[in-house]
């Protein structure tokens, strides 16, 4: 009787191995020797180990759902002939595997990791060099993409991929990665309700991040470093951008962050500094700008014009050559609340709020915006003198552009 | 000509006007930095001050100093020395005392406040330099002034219009020209226009370390050239040497040849 049980319990925790715990070794002596092995062998559930080693395979296809997990980050080739892993399958791990070599095609989007429809995939601690796309998630929603590195040697636009690519995706969390050397460090088309956190992209061809048609997502604590063109985010509606760090993007059309068809946006506490424009605002509706802080930046905001109901408050604006520029007569923003380290005023009742309005918008940026070459005579004594007649008597800038309440001190 | 230029150089140091200078700087930087412990900020400020009262106090010592020491040097000229060492002696006597007050009466204030620890002051050197450029090509232009005129009235008088034609004026003739002209590629012409000025060759120079996020905002390969590399700055010093060369060889040609 007792044998018998004890029999019967062997069996269940048997099958219960079989069932789940199942896992298939892949190492380049193995018996399975190449990771599509691995796959094809598997069953759903399984996890695969990819051992130490070289493994030069391309178009490895996951069509179940699985585990795979790279020890010590062995390396998979897929010497320049294609894409090299495309999931199909909901339930997709991937995990510690070093790809590199991924084939470069004017007609296909080759990428590195490809996720197709599918949904509650993980790709977490890859790393990806010498790559066309990196991870390239299409039509896939609920998963996670974590903690990668992707080093790109990206010299041209026309024939380079983005790093972390999302196509009609929704519900992704995208977060601590590093993407480099790639045309977009990060693009978004048609994807919404994304978190973009803590990820690093910076020395990137043209965007550090491309948002295009993207509602309701989130992005924070990000840092935009040294792209070729800051971060654009264009035609799409509800973002909160927070603690986002811009810098040093430099360039005749580099700008922190790029504006252009937004509506109801938030930019709380970020951090715009070295910047030849630090935000470029083009057709932007009740945006709130709160809290954030511009620094030795060329031109900090830069108003191209149909910019109706944006809030600015809170904002630090310390040695920027122009602080604000309009192209326009017509103001519907509010500046209110700001600290502006031209402010010359003074504070007789001591409340930390100047008595006298601040004007942010200097003639000599209106002139600079006509005639660009005049840029040279930034500084110069003449200009100073035409800024101050301007600022006691307006006549070019908008005559109701003012910070009623600028503050004394920087907070 | 070592001579003169060290009979020059303690007769100013010995006379009030140095130390007024001397003092005026001192004070100045002293004021801004205890108002305000941003190194690179009061780096911006300072400049501002620099680029137009440098020149001012420039000409207006220099004419000063040479009609003042007139009858000297007709003296010196019943001596065997030759004309180049006495007004070479005198020109440099009084361009390096004006610009060892400058030197000092920064340089001490930001010394003080820790200049050596902080990044402004590669800022801050390239301040001082384009600082000592100013003061010998506006003494030198101020010698050319009153070498040529023997009426004193006069020669302030010029001396004054230079100043203010070349701080003031120069840039609102350039600025018109350049909105008038906005049709036309305009890049040469505005950085040409930059290197026939020295006050604005000196505020490009600064401009260079201070605003290169906002002159990079301009498309053109001219700009892109000058303002993105090294460029610009080699530029930028080399003119303004020849700044100082022409106006002092003139001061040779023209002493040489006048009949005193």
């Amino acid at each position: 009787m007792s044998f018998r049980i004890q029999y019967g319990w062997v069996c269940i925790a048997f099958l219960f191995f079989q069932m789940n715990l199942k896992a298939v070794e892949v190492c380049n002596s193995c018996p399975i020797s190449s990771i599509q092995k691995g796959i094809n062998t598997a069953l759903s559930g399984d996890t695969i180990w990819v051992k130490k080693g070289t493994y030069k395979e391309f178009n490895i296809l996951v069509d179940k759902p699985l585990t795979i997990i790279g020890l010590d980050y062995p390396v998979v080739d897929g010497e320049d002939k294609g894409e090299i892993l495309r999931i199909i399958s909901d339930g997709v791990t991937i995990d510690g595997l070093f790809v590199i070599n991924v084939g470069t095609s004017y007609t296909t989007d080759y990428a590195a990791i490809r996720v197709v429809r599918s949904k509650n995939f993980t790709i977490k601690n890859v790393v990806l060099e010498n790559l066309f796309f990196g991870i390239f998630l299409e039509k896939s929603s609920y998963g996670k993409v974590y903690h990668n590195k992707i080093i790109g040697d990206a010299v041209d636009e026309y024939n380079s991929g983005n790093g972390i690519h999302l196509w009609y995706s929704h519900s992704v969390e995208i977060s601590k990665n590093i993407v480099q050397g790639v045309r977009d460090g990060i693009y978004l088309e048609f994807s919404d309700s994304i978190l973009v956190s803590e990820n690093i992209s910076r020395q990137n061809l043209r965007y550090g991040l491309h948002f295009m048609f993207s509602n309701n997502d989130v992005y924070s604590n990000n840092e935009f470093e040294n792209n070729g063109a800051g971060v654009a985010v264009m035609f799409s509606k509800k973002i909160k951008m927070n603690n986002n760090l811009f810098k040093d993007n430099w360039g005749t059309a580099s700008f922190g962050l790029l504006l252009k068809e937004i509506n109801d946006l938030e930019i709380i506490e970020n951090v715009f500094e070295n910047n030849t424009i630090a935000i470029s605002v083009e057709g932007a509706n009740r945006v709130n700008y709160f809290n954030n802080t511009f620094k030795s930046n060329g031109w900090a905001v830069k108003v191209r014009g149909a910019c109706y109901s944006n809030l600015f408050q809170g904002n630090q604006f310390l040695n920027n050559s122009f602080d604000v520029s309009y192209n326009s007569r017509i103001n519907d923003n509010l500046f209110e609340g700001n600290y502006w380290s031209k402010y010359s005023g003074y504070d007789l009742d001591k409340n930390g709020i100047g008595d006298i309005p601040y004007r942010p918008v200097k003639l000599f940026s209106y002139i600079v915006n006509r005639t660009p070459e005049t840029i040279v005579l930034l500084r110069s004594l003449f200009i100073d003198i035409i800024d101050f007649s301007e600022k006691v008597s307006p006549v070019f800038t908008p005559d109701e552009l003012v910070d009623n309440k600028p503050l004394m001190k920087p907070k | 000509m070592f001579k003169i230029l060290k009979y020059s150089f303690y007769d100013l140091a010995r006379s009030r006007w140095s130390y007024i200078y001397f003092l005026f700087y001192l004070v100045l930087a002293l004021v801004l930095l205890f108002l305000n412990h941003d190194l690179s900020k009061a780096v911006i400020t300072l400049m501002n001050v620099i680029i137009v009262l440098v020149p001012l106090i420039g000409t207006i010592f220099g004419v000063m100093y040479y009609y003042n020491s007139r009858e000297f040097t007709e003296l010196l000229l019943a001596q065997p020395i030759k004309r180049n060492s006495i007004f070479l002696g005198q020109y440099l006597g009084i361009s390096i005392s004006l610009s060892l007050s400058l030197f000092l009466g920064i340089g001490i204030p930001f010394a003080l406040y820790g200049l050596f620890n902080s990044a402004a002051i590669w800022d801050f050197s390239l301040l001082l330099i384009t600082g000592v450029f100013l003061t010998f090509i506006f003494v030198a232009l101020a010698f050319n002034i009153s070498l040529r005129n023997e009426n004193k009235i006069k020669g302030f008088g010029y001396a004054v219009l230079l100043w203010l034609f070349l701080a003031v004026i120069y840039d609102g003739i350039f600025l018109m020209s350049l909105i008038l002209f906005e049709d036309y590629p305009l890049d040469k012409l505005s950085l040409a226009g930059t290197m026939l000025n020295p006050v604005d060759l000196s505020r490009t120079l600064i401009l260079l370390k201070l605003d290169i996020s906002a002159l990079l905002g301009y498309t053109g390969a001219v700009f892109k050239q000058f303002f993105g590399t090294n460029l610009g700055l080699f530029i930028s010093l080399a003119v303004l040497f020849l700044w100082t060369i022409v106006p002092t060889f003139s001061i040779l040609r023209k002493a040489r040849r006048k009949d005193f």
